[in-house]
């Protein structure tokens, strides 16, 4: 295929939904462009571009710069990536704004994701349950978490299938390798609804306040393929440790330092074997669920595979 | 957090007779932080390592200031830890631990050329853990299973150079591409001491 055509194709399919104009129209004007007046390719791309553009009445952050790609849920990691999701919706919630035509949650079979579709761009009314294939969907980042908005260029094709979706449950199977700072014996703010831990007696929000002790884990579990930090509350690190919260807080006040029960807590969880699971929240997986590894093991069956290589 | 977060670098699994093959080291970018890598035999780059084993001696080799080296035994070799005065907390371990004892360390490879050319391999610990005996068991089981990974991977590859025009669909393997390169050593060796631990573990099954 030339490379005209390939532009014609990539703009045809990014103004399928507004203009009528097949791709051998689009390529024609390329071509004059190109051909007869001497116009570098890049230059007639962005020419015809605008003159659908304005055929069409968007404007040019309605439409992708580039082809978007297949992707999985997981596999979101940045944002304002042009992808293509095949999808259920899981559930709908409702829209908070006028500009929100609805808002809810997709899933596939590796994880779920929430997606935002705005009422400017027009588009079919997804219903809970259905699935559909969404080409051109941007994704968007907040605290870590990522979201997709559809938008005016988005195709949406209802698929007459089911699709098995995965929960954002991870479940790891490793050595806890490091224990990072802020973890022990912490304080978080006070104020309702506020979770901040306190940086010297300070939160980022409400100042100057009285901390509340919290006892957790920040550690980083390592199968030896990837490193998963974990984040382990005050009941699971009481569970993997044998410290509560009020042990911990007599070991510091006895020691008049609350180092020591970061220390004491590292002395007994680094190096260790443990099963965590648990859903992941942006880059940290809570550990819901936690189970020291210290049973026997059997090498059998993978001796039998080596000796077999 | 005012710079993007780098990703924390994997602890490979790796018997020791493998790490101290890993004699190459290399960089992936010419940035000066960025973060160096051993090369190992069965194709894999390995930035940190995690591995239990006995710690059969200790010893002050230090001159001025204390620089602790430990032994440390898995069922394929010796790993030698170097931990001095930036790494305080490993240095007491080894100060104060006395063998033999099981140890679970994290560290970075490090490689060093002795006079006469020949290369030798080191850890520098970031945290040594005395543990039990069923953590070691349960690490020479998981380190056995990810050579054994490795090895796969690296003879798919080869396999598929061998025969390029089967049209197959193996990825390609950048790090077994570097160790053939690099190194001269059999990966049917890495195989026999998977093997040899894993019988070492069934051996003190059996005895028990």
């Amino acid at each position: 295929m030339s490379d005209v055509r390939q532009h014609a194709e990539d703009i045809h399919a990014q103004f399928s939904d507004h203009v009528d104009d097949t791709v051998d129209d689009i390529h024609e004007r390329l071509t004059t462009l190109v051909d007869e007046y001497k116009v570098p390719i890049d230059e007639a791309r962005r020419s015809v571009t605008t003159h659908y553009l304005e055929e069409a009445g968007l404007e040019r952050e309605d439409i992708s710069s580039g082809s978007s790609e297949a992707a999985k849920i997981e596999e979101i990691d940045e944002p304002e990536a042009w992808v293509d999701l095949t999808a259920k919706v899981i559930e709908l919630w409702e829209p908070r704004s006028d500009s929100i035509a609805q808002v809810g949650l997709l899933g596939d079979p590796t994880g779920t994701i929430k997606f935002t579709k705005w009422a400017k761009s027009d588009l079919p009314s997804l219903d809970e349950g259905g699935v559909y294939t969404l080409r051109n969907v941007v994704t968007d980042e907040y605290q870590g978490r990522y979201s997709v908005k559809l938008n005016s260029t988005t195709v949406v094709e209802e698929l007459d299938e089911e699709i098995e979706v995965g929960d954002d449950t991870s479940e790891i199977e490793g050595a806890l390798v490091d224990m990072q700072s802020g973890s022990g014996l912490i304080k978080r703010c006070p104020e309702d609804d506020c979770t901040y831990v306190l940086q010297n007696g300070r939160c980022p929000d409400h100042g100057e306040v009285e901390g509340e002790f919290d006892l957790r884990i920040k550690g980083v579990v390592d199968d030896g393929l990837d490193a998963h930090e974990v984040i382990f509350d005050a009941e699971a690190t009481q569970s993997l440790t044998g410290i509560s919260l009020e042990e911990a807080k007599e070991m510091a006040m006895d020691a008049l330092d609350t180092t020591v029960v970061a220390d004491e807590i590292r002395d007994r969880v680094v190096g260790t074997y443990y099963r965590v699971e648990g859903p992941t929240f942006g880059r940290y997986v809570l550990a819901d669920d936690v189970e020291e590894l210290d049973g026997p093991v059997d090498g059998e069956q993978l001796l039998i595979k080596a000796r077999s290589m | 957090m005012s710079q993007a977060q780098l990703t924390r670098e994997v602890a490979r699994r790796v018997f020791a007779s493998e790490f101290n093959d890993s004699t190459y080291a290399f960089k992936e970018s010419d940035d000066e932080r960025a973060p160096n890598y051993a090369l190992l035999p069965t194709g894999d780059r390995a930035n940190r390592v995690f591995f239990v084993g006995t710690l059969t001696e200790t010893e002050d080799v230090g001159d001025e200031s204390e620089y602790w080296r430990g032994r440390v035994v898995d069922p394929t070799g010796t790993f030698f830890v170097y931990a001095g005065q930036y790494q305080p907390e490993a240095a007491a371990v080894l100060r104060d631990t006395e063998p033999p004892a099981y140890v679970a360390i994290v560290g970075k490879p490090r490689t060093y050329e002795t006079d006469d050319g020949t290369v030798n391999v080191s850890v520098r610990p970031e945290s040594i853990a005395v543990v039990d005996e069923a953590t070691r068991d349960r690490w020479v089981l998981e380190c056995a299973e990810r050579t054994l990974d490795r090895i796969d991977a690296f003879r798919e590859w080869e396999a598929d150079q061998e025969a390029p025009e089967s049209g197959s669909t193996v990825p390609t393997n950048e790090y077994a591409q570097m160790a053939r390169e690099r190194y001269e050593f059999p990966i049917e060796n890495y195989r026999r001491d998977v093997i040899a631990a894993l019988e070492s573990l069934e051996q003190v099954e059996a005895s028990a």
